[in-house]
């Protein structure tokens, strides 16, 4: 076991970790339970985290790596009680079934967002093509990318 | 019926979906316990052998490792209890299945379990395997089975007839016969949350155990047989559940009975979570089939007889495969009336790993046939698809196949009318035609199914379809709910807190739905066959019927006129707290009575059926083989729809589901080892693969029997997509395909034999 020094929504935090540990077994050992297991092999999406400011499985990344660097889980997106525009936006159009594959989907969504404020139909498909849902047949779930588009643009002008 | 107001049929928002958006909801491996031991399985590596020797020392050795189990250490039945008890929770003396549980081990840390399980020494003298339904239906065959499970004699675990009128006469007045043989393969269920449970020592020598599923009730009573326990010693409580589709109906009483026997032996907490590899590897999934299919029909299209023989790979061991089959059976004459039937259907022992169930629960198998000899006997007579199955969908007053005459809630020829229409279904045939015209590369095709689907267990286990449901005025004002079957991402908890706040004419917001626990409610049954939210509906129903009649009673007591009862329901539900008045009741709902004859296969099958009609346009590259859906119209008949958005949410990922088992979805199996490498090689649709123009609909033919004239939706979706989507890539290439998946080698294959 060896410490690292690492910085989780915004704080720092200091774990434990064999050095073949991924980012998302120290993640959840830390108790940020909200990065999911799907699949450990990066075929999934759903332990999706944001490694400075991008969207990466953190399965497929030791957590060594990610010292020195700002990690965002699902559990830091929310402003206390005032949820972010896009799970907002996923709640309105009703893009979560069994919530597996939601906070990988949001974070994914939440990286393209950031980069791309105005994403086509295709830019949606192409940033969330590695988040596999089961269940909703991912219609909602691009409809609620695009309600957050739209409505995080209109925050901004606004 | 229930008059239906506001609430009914509103897209109101999941209140689950909170927590879940903001990486708050807890499933399984989530939750740790003090003190808790991580379990992993050793298992089988051969298909068919007998252990002749189980040495844990050196396991038993390693730093971490608190116990290994085995069967001996099996206080009850040694079991995973669930129709005919022929699987072992341990393997005594035989494994027959690669991945077969033999063992387990019980650490500190899921590492330091799975590093022990390699130093588990078994020794296994293999046995000749049988690996394929035709081989095991061959005389001479070893039989691999447990003997008092094969029902049908050798391999065979059940033989089930359907005989109505007289197929011969049928098809001697018939003007075109056709036949065709048809073979579908594994179906993986993919729930992105894989399986896994804990099981937690209780006080008093009982078991509590915490798990993703779908039947708490069928893990209740797997757990106490394996432990020798009575059922009031388990109490089981469902956690978080991410997807099921089938795959938690009963692997779960195999997974928590796995957990429980590390738990009872170490007398600590003990949780099992399936690795993704692993959940593939060793798991239930949709059992492959072969299906042949002889159909008569008259000039006009009438359907005068069909004759169909059904062979399902079951595995193994028996699990569900017996009512999976009796699906298949019953299902094999589709939505369409026909006077002469004769079915036969088995299912066959094969050194596999267990078949279960999978959304569709055997009615697939038949659907991808029927569906396909419908297309072939409108080709041979030059009718219009659509227009062969309008003149033979079931119509109230009816007769099924089974002989069930059916009078109310028969809407399968308004959504062959309804999704003909949003498919615009003449026009884009010619659009169609005119486009191969002028593409030499590309081909478009149209494709379209009607699907019937029994809601509920039906005549097969009349005894499970029953549901309970409690009900709690607060003294504040709130009401706690509880009901027996579970969510597990389709939305059975809003439509449960739709119906029990419009029952009780009080907003939602006052209403709270407590989470699963045997210990909370009656046996209410699975949730299943697309009964879960019918059933626990009726349940609640009764329950605020019952309620009601207090809320009134009391209410008159202190004055306030019923016409107030909403406004002042806190002063009521404060007057029952100080008039020491019971605020709880309990609801009970059975379903109407069916019936099924084992010699003949006859009876009122089903309490109700669902219907849908599907049209999909696809895109084939006829190079590369590659289909691609462009265009999708849905229509259902689900009775009234509680909830619109979820209703059509379960439309939407059913028709993924579905494309996905027409064109992308298979897993080889070799001598009994499947060839999958996790959700790395086995091809689920993602985002750039489903039409995202579907167009949704619902005809709502009332059930009156059901909640507001609700019955299922949940397995249909699938069920009806998969055909319209093999049938359009059929059209496409002018060739019938004779087996599922339609993935590029095999559609450059059809082709190619076509050229």
């Amino acid at each position: 076991m060896t410490s690292l020094e690492l910085t989780i929504n915004g704080a720092r935090r200091v774990v434990d970790a064999n050095p073949g540990d991924t980012l998302l077994e120290v993640l959840r050992r830390a108790g940020h339970v909200g990065v999911k297991k799907g699949c450990g092999s990066g075929d999934c999406g759903a332990c999706t985290v944001l490694l400075d400011g991008r969207a990466v499985n953190a399965c497929l990344v030791l957590a060594a790596k990610a010292e020195k660097r700002a990690i965002l889980t699902i559990e830091g997106l929310a402003n206390g009680d005032a949820l972010h525009p896009i799970q907002e936006a996923f709640l309105d159009e009703g893009a979560v079934q069994c919530g597996y594959c939601t906070p990988g989907m949001v974070l994914s969504a939440y990286d393209l967002l950031s980069r791309n404020p105005t994403p086509s139909e295709g830019e949606i498909r192409e940033a969330i093509s590695g988040n596999l849902c089961r269940c909703t047949g991912y219609v909602k779930q691009i409809r609620a990318v695009q309600t957050a588009a739209e409505r995080m643009r209109s925050g901004r002008n606004g | 019926m229930e008059k239906r107001t506001t609430l009914i049929g509103a897209s109101v928002p999941r209140p689950d979906a909170v927590d879940k958006v903001r990486g708050e909801a807890r499933y399984v491996d989530d939750l740790a316990f003090p003190g808790m031991l991580h379990v992993a399985v050793v298992r089988s590596p051969h298909p068919h052998a007998k252990v002749l020797s189980i040495d844990a020392s050196k396991a038993l050795g390693e730093p971490d490792v608190v116990c290994v189990v085995t069967h001996r250490d099996v206080p009850g039945a040694n079991v995973v209890h669930v129709i005919y008890d022929d699987q072992p929770a341990l393997a005594d003396g035989v494994v027959r299945y690669i991945g077969e549980p033999v063992a387990l081990v019980g650490a500190v840390s899921r590492r330091a379990a799975r590093k022990a399980t390699l130093e588990v020494r078994v020794e296994y003298e293999a046995l000749p395997a049988v690996t394929d339904t035709r081989r095991a239906l061959e005389s001479g065959a070893p039989v691999i089975c447990v003997p008092a499970a094969a029902e049908g004699g050798g391999n065979v675990f059940n033989r089930m007839v359907l005989v109505k009128g007289d197929v011969d006469t049928g098809f001697g007045q018939a003007d075109v016969v056709v036949e065709g043989e048809y073979e579908t393969g594994y179906q993986e269920h993919a729930y992105l949350e894989p399986q896994g449970a804990i099981a937690v020592p209780d006080e008093a020598g009982s078991m509590a155990v915490y798990a993703s599923m779908q039947c708490p009730f069928y893990v209740q009573g797997a757990v106490a047989k394996a432990l020798g326990l009575p059922l009031a010693k388990v109490r089981v409580v469902q956690t978080t559940t991410g997807g099921a589709f089938g795959g938690k109906e009963d692997v779960p009483s195999q997974i928590a009975t796995l957990a429980a026997l590390v738990a009872w032996t170490a007398r600590r907490p003990a949780k099992l979570v399936l690795d993704r590899g692993e959940d593939v590897l060793t798991t239930s999934k949709r059992h492959p089939s072969r299906v042949h299919y002889r159909t008569g029909a008259k000039a006009d299209g009438t359907i005068t007889a069909i004759d169909v023989d059904v062979v399902l790979d079951a595995g193994a061991y028996q699990t569900l495969s017996s009512a999976v089959l009796w699906r298949s059976l019953v299902t094999a004459a589709g939505p369409y009336r026909v006077p002469n039937v004769h079915v036969v259907a088995r299912s066959v022992a094969t050194n596999t790993v267990p078949n279960g169930a999978f959304r569709g629960f055997g009615s697939p198998q038949v659907i991808f046939p029927h569906e396909s000899q419908m297309d072939r006997i409108a080709e041979r007579l030059g009718l219009d698809r659509a227009e062969v199955r309008r003149r033979n969908v079931l119509r109230p007053g009816d007769r099924t196949s089974t002989d069930h005459r059916i009078e109310e809630s028969v809407g399968i020829a308004e959504t062959l009318d309804r999704a003909v229409v949003l498919a615009d279904w003449a026009e884009r045939l010619s659009r169609v035609e005119a486009f191969n015209k002028t593409h030499a590369d590309r081909h478009r095709g149209l494709g379209i199914s009607c699907v019937l689907y029994g809601v509920g267990l039906g005549g097969k286990a009349p005894s499970l379809d029953k549901a309970g449901a409690t009900m709690k005025l607060e003294a504040d004002g709130s009401v706690t709910v509880a009901v027996g079957t579970v969510e597990m991402g389709q939305g059975l908890s809003t439509a449960i807190l739709q119906v029990a706040s419009e029952a009780l004419g009080i907003p939602m917001e006052r209403v709270h739905l407590a989470p699963m626990d045997t210990s909370r409610v009656p046996d209410g049954g699975p949730t299943v066959a697309s009964r879960g939210t019918m059933m626990a509906a009726l349940a609640v129903l009764d329950a605020a019927r019952k309620l009601r009649e207090r809320v009134v009673a009391v209410a008159r007591e202190v004055g306030i006129p019923d016409a107030a009862a909403a406004e002042r329901w806190s002063e009521i539900a404060r007057a029952f707290w100080t008039r020491n008045v019971d605020p709880a009741v309990e609801g009970w709902a059975k379903t109407e009575p069916v019936s099924w004859d084992p010699t003949t296969g006859l009876g009122d099958a089903y309490p109700v059926y669902a219907f849908a009609t599907h049209v999909a346009e696809v895109e084939v590259d006829l190079a590369t083989g590659e289909a691609h859906v462009v265009d999708f119209a849905a229509a259902h008949d689900s009775g009234t729809i509680l909830n619109r958005a979820l209703a059509a949410g379960q439309v939407e990922g059913g028709i993924a589901q579905g494309l996905g088992f027409a064109l992308s979805e298979s897993i080889p199996q070799k001598e009994g080892r499947l060839v999958v490498n996790g959700l790395t090689t086995y091809r689920l649709p993602t985002i750039r693969d489903v039409p995202l123009n579907a167009r949704v609909d619902f005809v709502e033919a009332a059930f009156p029997a059901g909640p507001f004239g609700m019955k299922g939706i949940g397995e249909v979706p699938l069920m009806a997509a998969h055909a319209a989507v093999a049938r359009a890539v059929a059209h496409a290439m002018g060739r019938d395909p004779a087996r599922y998946p339609l993935d590029p080698p095999y559609v450059r294959e059809l082709l190619s034999a076509s050229a």
